[in-house]
């Protein structure tokens, strides 16, 4: 970076090269990530200078943590020239992590240190750090039923969506049945199904994952036929010309042209599946995060809820990361697709 | 490089066939309202005949195309190749479209696979692929996307998409329309020697008399909506022919009668 900004300071009229523009242009390049590592160390002090007004047993981990990635701030932001991609990825995310480190020392001082926000409600951030590592094991089972639940739920809704879209977007007969049935139960949100299902299946579990499936596969099917069902007649006629049989018209022109408008579909399902993910495991699922989320409020553990919260943001967060990276992949030939 | 694509083209030789269009009318329902397009049109093609259909604009070319790929089927008459009735398209009789209808998920080589691929003999043939896209000069752009092609060049790999598959009868709607008068002049060229070297049967719809009267050795003129046959001029004149060849720019001046310009053109 400061290679760049010396040639820049050259190019503009070697003669004239003082101390002073200098001096800006290193502050203007490295300025923010300084910054970043000074609200670090502002919450690493936060955490230690005072002591908490509760017993938290993470407080001093914490602080030092604060300085770890204070320091790695500043050495990224002086060696950036050193680090390549490394140092690149953190000078692009440095004004976050100032906001970060500013956020969390706020959150630090209202919380641990002056009670400004009412506690049991507002835990510090130590809390939660506590959460993770005490409550790891129950917090991972959680996890792991969570995401058994809803790729299986999913899987088969997207499955099951995406053929139904395809037979009536190409077959009359079976639009004619399939049609109506759709437009009846399809805008029923899948959670109204709740009670009866968990009566009607043999278990809780499979109750879930046939709620889940049906939420993800009115959006995934209703999707999926309008792309097949737009996909221009000049395409068929094409195939139809060069020697396509009825096969080959389906699985090499109606399912690609039709891709674009599945993957809406896919999305739209994914968003909401987690609803009725979530509220299957409150209500019936004796087993992860909704569940968790349940058993923390009886317990008043409001530590526990905020560090099941962060964990299923970053669990939907990432399930979407992958659907449009798995889009990116098979879009590839779509020009101007969204980055997520 | 063109003359090896075309010999590895060649290798195959399907002679062309022979078509009749036998008292072909055709209407559409436009809003309840038949629309009349065709109207009682017979023309008959000797196998490997090169053919140039002119006529107004919306008088009924692109459908007439249409009906003898088997798109689509007359409302009265009857269409033959080879004296088998025309019912469903077929490979023998390829369409290169008005528009290049490429398919936006498939590379440049890809669509011009897709009919070996659709007849399930793309495996053992993939040389045809290479050897059509060196004949319209996009070999280097094998892995583009349509959406990174020029009209011309899209047109180009309609061009090879239908020629790789060697057709008895190639079925052109202004296939060079998009080109610029350069690209345009050597395609011409290019078409009329692998016509010649393959001698299938060509149908060509174009606005431009003058590119019909290089390439064909037959022009029949359409009269407006609906179309019927106004004329069948024979070309006799040995390739390649001259633009500036006075025999030529006199049936031009006829040709461009019958579409309704006056003789000071
Ligand atoms: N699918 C269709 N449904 C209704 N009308 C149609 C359809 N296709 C074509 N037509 C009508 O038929 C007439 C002839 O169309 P066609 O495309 O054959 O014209 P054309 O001679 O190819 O014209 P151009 O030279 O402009 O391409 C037009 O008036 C058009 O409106
Ligand atoms: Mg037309």
């Amino acid at each position: 970076m400061s290679t760049y900004s010396l040639s820049d300071g050259l190019a503009s009229g070697a003669p004239r090269l003082s101390r002073a523009p200098l001096l800006a242009i290193w502050i203007r390049d490295s300025g923010v990530g300084v910054l970043a590592s000074i609200a670090w160390i502002a919450f690493g002090l936060s955490c230690l200078w005072w002591e908490d007004v509760g017993d938290w047993s993470r407080t001093h981990s914490l602080g030092i943590a604060a300085f770890v990635i204070a320091a790695i701030a500043l050495f990224g932001t002086v060696g950036v020239d050193y680090l390549g991609a490394a140092g690149q990825a953190l000078h692009k995310r440095a004004p976050w992590l100032v906001a970060l480190g500013a956020f969390l020392t706020v959150w630090e001082v209202a919380t641990a240190k002056f009670a400004w926000l009412p506690l049991p409600f507002f835990p510090p951030p130590q809390a939660i750090i506590e959460v993770y590592t005490d409550d790891l094991p129950k917090l991972l089972d959680s996890v792991f039923a969570s995401v058994k639940l809803q790729l299986g739920g999913y899987l088969i809704g997207a499955t099951i969506g995406f053929l139904t879209g395809i037979s009536i977007g190409w077959s009359r007969a079976v639009g004619y049945w399939v049609h109506p049935v759709l437009r009846f139960i399809g805008p029923l949100p899948a959670t109204a199904w709740l009670p009866i299902a968990f009566f009607t299946f043999p278990s809780s579990w499979s109750a879930s994952t046939f709620l889940i499936a049906l939420a993800t596969g009115f959006p995934v099917t209703v999707l999926t036929w309008s792309g097949v069902a737009s996909v221009t007649n000049a395409y068929y006629d094409v195939a139809r010309t060069l020697g396509a049989r009825p096969s080959f018209l389906v699985l090499k022109v109606a399912i690609p042209a039709a891709l674009p408008h599945v993957f809406v579909g896919l999305f739209m399902g994914l968003g909401a599946s987690f609803a009725v993910l979530v509220v299957a495991e409150m209500i019936g699922v004796k087993a992860g995060l909704g569940w968790y989320l349940q058993w923390a409020q009886g317990w008043a553990a409001y530590a526990n809820m905020y560090a099941a919260l962060i964990v299923m943001s970053l669990l939907c967060s990432g399930a979407i990361t992958l659907l449009f990276s798995i889009r990116e992949r098979l879009l590839v030939w779509q020009k101007g697709t969204v980055k997520w | 490089m063109v003359a090896a694509a075309l010999a590895e083209i060649a290798t195959h030789p399907a002679a062309g066939a022979a078509l009749d269009i036998e008292q072909v009318s055709h209407a559409f329902d436009i809003d309840g309202a038949e629309l009349p397009v065709l109207s009682d049109v017979s023309i008959s093609v000797e196998p490997g005949e090169f053919v140039a259909l002119l006529g107004p604009s919306g008088c009924g070319k692109s459908t007439l195309l249409r009906l003898v790929a088997g798109l689509d089927k007359p409302k009265a008459g009857r269409l033959r190749e080879d004296e088998e009735r025309i019912r469903s398209p077929h490979p023998s009789r390829v369409v290169v479209f008005q528009d290049p209808t490429l398919f936006p998920w498939r590379s440049v080589w890809d669509n011009v696979a897709l009919g070996l691929e659709a007849q399930g003999i793309l495996r053992s043939q993939r040389h045809r692929v290479d050897a059509a896209l060196d004949l319209v000069g996009l070999s280097s752009f094998r892995k583009a996307y349509p959406h990174q092609l020029s009209g011309g060049m899209a047109q180009r790999v309609a061009l090879a998409r239908a020629l790789v598959n060697d057709p008895k009868i190639l079925i052109l709607d202004e296939p060079l329309g998009k080109l610029d008068s350069l690209t345009r002049i050597t395609m011409q060229a290019e078409l009329v020697s692998l016509w010649q070297r393959k001698g299938f049967t060509t149908l060509l719809v174009t606005h431009d008399a003058e590119e019909a009267l290089v390439l064909a050795n037959r022009v029949i003129v359409f009269s407006d909506r609906p179309a019927r046959v106004k004329a069948d001029i024979r070309v006799d004149r040995p390739y390649p022919r001259h633009r500036g060849d006075p025999y030529l720019a006199d049936l031009r001046r006829q040709i461009l009668g019958l579409l309704g310009l006056d003789a000071t053109w």
